[in-house]
């Protein structure tokens, strides 16, 4: 496309966005000037109490007007970005730590799950035997919620930290499997022929004719997996707690504190996109023209 | 001397009672050129595959330079029908990597050099770099030739390797094909569907009827006749119809695809 549609596009998208924020701040706004009446309504105990729990009595008040307006998130927002990092205690620690370690669970299990879905792939893809004998238990077990395994990761991994692992890594596989088990098992029959002809070892073959070939495939069920795994994180932590930007969501509306949820709200959309980026970009890495 | 290409009674059937083809039997000189032309669906390709040791006949056996084909070698090099390049490698590493095959123990340098030649030789020098998709049909195709030939291959193997090209293109391959294999004393075994490359580059034409149902039964395909080349070995494509012999050879084989080829 050319340069002058794209600015017309991201000229598009901004307005939207401008709209959708004014819209959304004069929704809220009444609310807003409601404010003052509401904080009337704390008495000068309630409000020492607040301090004393080590809350703010204004940002309390905000939270029991009701929904919060752009402003009031943004400013929650500045505060998570100013200091992402801190860590006082379990229920207290910033947005970015949480987000790494719900990254670095993603990571794992996602991980985990390339290593054991692209071998099992080939081998399905290859071998019509295998693919046969495994067809049935991939049917069934695919289905299956990724959170209805946590009381069994639960009981039998005995930590909520190394089941929220196992159960991105059953969410992740799936696709991963039924697609690199696709991929090598449509590869072109003459890119086969040849390596035949030039008497191609078997592992060579693999690495250097089927794996290119199928490539395209498995990043694409990667991609899917990938999205899949940062839908379930964010479940998965709300179900176990302790760590990560689901139990953040979770504590944050414990504590009332909807303009922290929705920030977190954002943040896991911005985060999920970026990982479905990186992947597109390793997806057009690896795709070739026919 | 024993013939350097040698095949006995080869016959493949899909479903039992109706052979594709029955009682092949062929043979071919080394440095001989022998083409093979018929209808579609006669079962060319499937007899080529078997000499290339990618499918097998129901019966039958073929013989390279004395020993029995039983699955696909580097000492034969197959051009396939639709090229069959690696989409992903650029001209340069898709040579490459069937030169590697052929000589594992190689350093990149001596690769790199084999590759070179090769590709000069089907005058793709300035495409070395490129990716099939940037390639048109005639080039894609002269890469697919010059791919087979680098592992410098003792018996090369080509399935209408210029079906899919305009006239022009088709005309320059030919004569770098022929070219080529008349000084490297390459035996090839080649398909073709087209009366004039057949004349122009082989030393026999083997003929193939397809097979199908006759008022006396079903008739399996199989070779017809095996017709020698009477033209002088030195010619070319500007002067082979004021050959002496030359119309009488096309009306030949002309005759045969109208009119015996086919079984019904
Ligand atoms: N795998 C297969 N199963 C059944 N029939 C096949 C198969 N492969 C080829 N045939 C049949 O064998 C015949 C010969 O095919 P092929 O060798 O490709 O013919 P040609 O190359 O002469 O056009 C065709 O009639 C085709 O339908
Ligand atoms: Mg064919």
């Amino acid at each position: 496309m050319s340069s002058a549609f794209d600015v017309r596009t991201t000229l598009a998208s901004l307005l939207l966005l401008l709209f959708v924020l004014g819209g959304w701040q004069l929704a809220t706004d009444g609310t807003g000037s409601r404010g003052p009446a509401v904080a009337v309504s704390l008495s000068e105990e309630e409000r020492e109490y607040l301090r004393m729990l080590g809350k703010d009595p204004d940002a309390a008040t905000a939270k029991r007007d009701g929904f919060p307006s752009p402003i009031t998130v943004a400013r929650s927002a500045w505060e998570h970005l100013a200091d992402p990092f801190f860590d006082r205690g379990p229920n207290d620690k910033g947005i970015g730590l949480q987000l790494l370690y719900s990254l670095a669970r993603v990571a794992t299990g996602f991980g985990l799950a390339v290593l054991v879905a692209l071998p099992l792939g080939f081998l399905i893809g290859m071998s019509p035997l295998v693919r046969g004998a495994l067809d049935p238990f991939v049917q069934v077990l695919k289905p299956i919620s990724p959170l209805a395994w946590m009381p069994l990761a639960l009981y039998t991994l005995k930590d909520s930290n190394v089941s929220g692992v196992f159960v991105i890594f059953v969410c992740s596989i799936w696709p991963m499997l039924i697609n690199t088990a696709f991929g090598v098992a449509s590869v072109r029959r003459e890119w086969l022929a040849v390596a035949a002809t030039l008497e191609v070892s078997r592992l060579r073959k693999a690495f250097c004719v089927i794996l290119p070939a199928a490539a395209p495939t498995i990043v694409t069920g990667m991609r899917i997996s990938i999205g899949i795994a940062w839908l379930v994180i964010v479940a998965a932590e709300m179900l176990v707690g302790g760590t990560g930007i689901g139990y953040f969501v979770w504590n944050e509306w414990n504590n009332l504190s909807l303009p922290n949820v929705i920030f977190a709200i954002l943040v896991i959309g911005v985060v999920g996109m970026i990982l479905d980026k990186m992947l597109g970009a390793l997806q057009r890495l690896v795709t070739y023209v026919e | 001397m024993a013939p350097f290409l040698q095949v006995e009674k080869l016959s493949k059937a899909y479903q039992a009672d109706r052979p594709v083809f029955a009682d092949v039997s062929f043979s071919a000189q080394r440095g001989e050129f022998v083409c093979l032309i018929g209808h579609s669906g006669c079962g060319k390709t499937t007899i080529l595959n078997v000499l290339a040791g990618l499918d097998s006949a129901t019966t039958g056996h073929v013989f390279v330079d004395g020993r029995e084909v039983r699955g696909p070698g580097l000492e034969r090099g197959v051009v396939f029908q639709n090229h069959a390049l690696l989409p992903w490698l650029t001209v340069r590493r898709n040579i490459a990597f069937a030169v590697k095959s052929r000589w594992p123990s190689w350093k990149a340098a001596q690769v790199d050099e084999q590759v070179r030649k090769y590709v000069e030789l089907v005058g793709l020098g300035h495409a070395i770099d490129k990716k099939p998709f940037q390639l048109s049909g005639g080039m894609k195709q002269r890469v697919g030739i010059a791919r087979a030939f680098a592992i410098e291959p003792k018996l090369l193997l080509l399935d209408e390797p210029f079906g899919a090209l305009d006239a022009l293109t088709r005309g320059t391959i030919q004569d770098e094909l022929m070219a080529i294999v008349r000084r490297t004393g390459q035996t090839v075994f080649m398909i073709t569907h087209d009366v004039d490359e057949a004349i122009l580059l082989a030393d026999r034409i083997l003929l193939m009827t397809n097979g199908g149902d006759t008022p006396g039964g079903y008739r399996p395909g199989g070779l017809a006749e095996v017709v020698r080349n009477p033209l002088p070995r030195e010619r070319s494509r500007a002067e082979l119809h004021r050959l002496p012999g030359y119309y009488e050879l096309r009306n030949h084989l002309v005759d045969f695809l109208v009119s015996r080829a086919k079984a019904a």
